[in-house]
């Protein structure tokens, strides 16, 4: 029992769902926690062991001081940090306040602002300490993150491709949304992991992976204009939940 | 063997589907999805795409009516029939540790034989091309062959072409020309519907002496060579083939290649819905005791950075370097490779390249800026 991995989970600013992924692998979780010791996961168990970790599944964005101060004592007691989600690898969606004045939002928001405490944006978690291995996704493909959990266990390489979207759409079967609905599309430039989830319902892909590993956004984005894309329909599709991300920024910040 | 041209009439053709069904065949066919023509299996004849067919053109596909209820009336869809004999993702083993030894499981199982209804020429081509890799003996694919050996082809000659078709250039097409075991060419007309068909192999011999034929006039055949050859003048694209190797050797280093790197989004969709690309890679799974694996290959394309990743990182890192690579295989170091081209003209990387990329387009680019350097050089 000693020997076995202690594997702890760590929540930032998000919505839960990454973390919630994991407990949704109801065949997997019980032989993963044969595997490792569940020693920290609030939504799983209240029991709590000290540190140090292993590995350490860390979800959310930094937003507040206060977690800017966690993060480096997360860092401290883990052996290998693993980002799960937009959040933690972009900032999430909650990164669309980095594009506005924060305070003057608060005013609007909240009866008294003042409580508040948090800082101008939300950032990943690579902006604040070294991250081992990030896993995209919003939410993150439960699959691919007990993989990611195996392959550590196990001494192998996980099997998480940066490539476009496009691969995981021709081997599911899909008709090319773009090519034969003319449905504008993230797909080329998103990094795969979701299976092609929306192009199998007919919708362009969200890009909720995040860009691939060379994304060309100027080539897509001048195709999409071709198809009759509006320039703030460009930006906001380039601005969602991997907002942040510098691939999607830098292009969305065109279409201002 | 009947070696003669026959005719089935088109109220005649559920039985040919009845006879493969009684022979054991899964047949695989065109069928309306999705708002384009794919590959699938066929229940009857009622999932064949009758009075569709579709326009196509660089990043373009839109399924169209016809104004006939032609079987195969259209030209080529997204799919080939690589996703059958060579598919996206094939287990390759497993295994497992028992007491202390591993034991290796047969990755084999059994499976019906395929009927491929529906081949194009070209498409014939391009499994001729795939037999070069996976059936060449010093490392053959004995899941390729097992397929490759069962399957039953039953080419429909085009009567049409597409905005993106070049067979005529590449030699192969429109008239079937490779060894098919069945040959049909369909011919439509307001007073009838009806389809010449000739054997190509004792296989294909037994099967039409099953279905309602009779043999065909001189005339019918006749006007089944006319409809193609309208089909051979109705090619979209075109590419002049005698220089290429020496023309894209010599221009590894055109600018002309920054031109398309800059436009390529290195999706790979070319490679995937291209019929003679064949690249793969390995995933290895272990179970979570860590005490059983399974390794699986899968489609992998020469635009992803793993597919040239060495110790230290990707040897292709440059958009144009990725692009330059899959364009000079297909058109040159393929002839080098494998003693023939490696595309056959099919165009479906022009059409379902999400920015219309067209190598036709590419190669007279670079072919055009070296005239203009040698003019350059004379004057
Ligand atoms: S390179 Fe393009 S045109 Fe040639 S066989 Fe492949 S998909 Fe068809
Ligand atoms: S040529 Fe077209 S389909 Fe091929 S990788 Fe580039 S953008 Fe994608």
């Amino acid at each position: 029992m000693a020997d076995k991995p202690k594997l702890a989970v760590w929540k930032f600013a998000s919505c839960d769902g990454c973390q919630l992924s994991l407990l949704d692998c109801e065949d997997e979780i019980l032989a993963v926690a044969g595997e490792v010791e569940i020693a920290n996961f609030p939504e799983a168990s209240r029991a709590v062991i000290d540190g140090p970790y292993d590995v350490s599944l860390v979800e959310g964005s930094i937003t507040t001081p206060h977690d800017a101060e966690r993060i480096q004592e997360v860092r401290a007691q883990s052996g290998l940090l693993i980002t799960i989600g937009a959040c933690a690898t972009a900032g999430g969606i909650q990164a669309l306040r980095n594009y506005q004045d924060v305070k003057e939002m608060f005013n609007v928001v909240y009866a008294s602002p003042h409580y508040i405490e948090t800082l101008e944006t939300s950032s990943a978690i690579a902006d604040h300490v070294k991250v081992d291995f990030e896993l995209r996704g919003c939410p993150v493909n439960k699959m691919q993150l007990v993989d990611v959990l195996l392959a550590h266990l196990h001494g192998r390489k996980p099997n998480v491709s940066a490539h476009s979207v496009c691969l995981e759409c021709k081997e599911r079967g899909n008709v090319c949304v773009m090519t034969a609905h003319g449905t504008p599309c993230m797909g080329p430039v998103t990094h795969a992991g979701c299976g092609a989830i929306c192009p199998a319902y007919h919708r362009g892909c969200y890009g909720c992976f995040g860009p691939m590993e060379s994304p060309n956004m100027p080539a897509l984005t001048s195709w999409w204009k071709g198809l009759g894309v509006a320039d703030a329909d460009i930006r906001r599709a380039c601005r969602s939940f991997n907002g942040y991300a510098p691939a999607f920024r830098e292009e969305s910040e065109k279409y201002d | 063997m009947k070696n003669e041209t026959y005719i089935l009439e088109r109220k005649d053709f559920p039985t040919l589907l009845e006879e493969l069904g009684r022979r054991g065949y899964r047949t695989f066919g065109p069928t309306v999805r999705d708002q384009a023509i794919v590959y699938d299996e066929l229940e009857s004849v009622d999932d064949l795409p009758a009075g569709w067919t579709e326009e196509q053109d660089g990043g373009k596909y839109e399924l169209r009516r016809r104004e006939d209820d032609a079987l195969f009336g259209y030209v080529i869809g997204p799919d080939s029939w690589k996703k059958y004999l060579h598919p996206p993702r094939q287990k390759v083993f497993s295994c497992a540790a028992v007491d202390g030894l591993i034991t290796i499981d047969d990755p084999e199982p059994e499976e019906p034989p395929m009927a491929f209804l529906g081949m194009r020429s070209c498409e014939r081509h391009a499994i001729a091309v795939q037999d070069g890799v996976f059936l060449d003996p010093g490392s053959a694919d004995p899941a390729y062959a097992r397929r490759r050996e069962q399957a039953l082809f039953i080419a429909v000659n085009c009567t049409n072409a597409s905005e993106t078709c070049f067979c005529t250039s590449m030699n192969t097409g429109p008239k079937v020309d490779l060894p098919v075991d069945l040959n049909m060419t369909e011919c439509l007309t307001p007073d009838h519907h009806r389809f010449t068909v000739r054997a190509g192999s004792n296989r294909g011999a037994e099967i039409l002496e099953a279905v309602p034929t009779r043999p065909a006039t001189e005339a019918e055949v006749a006007e089944a060579e006319r409809r193609i050859d309208e089909a051979a003048g109705e090619m979209g694209r075109t590419i002049e083939t005698s220089d290429l190797k020496d023309l894209l050797y010599a221009n590894l280093d055109n600018p002309h290649w920054e031109d398309v790197g800059a436009r390529c989004l290195n999706c790979a969709n070319c490679t995937m819905v291209c019929p003679t690309c064949f690249c793969t890679t390995m995933e290895d799974v272990t179970d979570i005791t860590g005490k059983s694996a399974e390794r699986t290959r899968r489609w992998d394309s020469c635009f992803t950075w793993d597919f040239s990743y060495m110790h230290g990182g990707s040897v292709r890192q440059s958009s144009k370097s990725r692009y330059r690579q899959w364009m000079t295989h297909k058109l040159a170091t393929w002839q080098d490779q494998f003693d023939r081209l490696g595309c056959i003209g099919c165009g479906r990387c022009i059409t379902w390249c999400p920015v219309g990329i067209d190598l036709t387009k590419e190669v007279e680019a670079i072919r055009n800026s070296e005239t203009v350097e040698e003019a350059h050089a004379d004057n």
